[in-house]
């Protein structure tokens, strides 16, 4: 299981690209953290989530 | 009259103490958007006495601006950063103050914010917000940054927040209000999120943050 803003899903195995793209967020707006560090947006696609990883999508909005 | 610099220091030793006073005097804080967040959050810090502010905004005051930021009618058609450097100066006048009338990108933001010792994200666009936290995290991940997001509309005053997201990154708001849902910004709201951020950075330079 991996935990996603403090849910546990069965995503093991996906990138976080893959798993971004099962969601309603916006790509442009959002910072993700996985175990801690900052995850480059390059890299989305090629960082494979693992059982026990802690994932922290944050969803900007506007205002300002 | 204004004091001089010796009788400004020895007002705010008065206030926060000397040893807490000399971390201030010490420190660089950058302010990335000079709006709502930013005009707002440059006042209190200017005022704690904060060392050196580096203050970053492309725009110029504009009409629409005044129900929440720091600017003044006759400002209208200036560059906010010398505006703000303005209205600065005359609360704090030996507060240092760089400006940077430029529209911050990828390609610029390790350059403008890497004296920083504390960075404060107070853009209006969400997808800006998003492009300055992945880069300074990415970039400069030893500096501390804070960021706003959610504070438009007329909603509770107790649902602004701060909440250490990571290691050197904060986020302040209530992370929902969206101004694009057409609630629109209110001064007092955007000031409560603004001192969350100017609070964090200095709770963070005095050393008094629980860890």
């Amino acid at each position: 299981m991996v935990k996603v803003n403090g849910d546990n899903l069965n995503i093991a195995g996906k990138s976080i690209r893959e798993y971004l793209a099962s969601t309603n967020y916006d790509i442009t707006r959002i910072a993700v953290e996985r175990n801690g560090d900052i995850v480059p947006k390059a890299q989305y696609g090629e960082t494979v989530l693992v059982d026990g990883d802690s994932v922290e999508v944050v969803s900007f909005v506007g205002g300002g | 009259m204004i004091p001089t610099k010796e009788e400004m220091i020895k007002a705010l030793e008065e206030r926060h103490g000397k040893e807490t006073q000399n971390r201030f005097f010490a420190a660089t804080v950058a302010i990335c958007g000079l709006g709502g967040l930013g005009s707002n959050i440059a006042v209190s810090l200017a005022r704690a006495g904060i060392g050196k502010l580096i203050l970053i905004d492309f725009d110029r005051v504009d009409i629409t601006n005044l129900h929440r930021q720091q600017y003044k009618a006759a400002q209208i058609g200036e560059y906010k950063t010398e505006a703000l450097r303005q209205n600065l100066q005359e609360i704090a006048p030996y507060v240092e103050i760089e400006t940077h009338a430029v529209r911050m990108e990828e390609g610029n933001i390790e350059g403008l914010l890497k004296e920083a010792d504390i960075i404060c994200e107070a853009f209006d666009k969400a997808h800006m917000k998003a492009m300055l936290v992945n880069t300074v995290l990415e970039k400069l991940p030893q500096t501390v940054l804070i960021s706003g997001s959610g504070m438009a509309g007329f909603g509770s005053a107790n649902s602004i927040k701060t909440r250490k997201v990571m290691k050197h990154f904060y986020l302040c708001g209530d992370e929902i209000s969206d101004v694009n849902d057409g609630i629109g910004l209110v001064s007092s709201r955007v000031m409560l999120c603004a001192a969350h951020e100017a609070h964090k950075v200095l709770q963070i330079l005095s050393g008094a943050e629980v860890k």
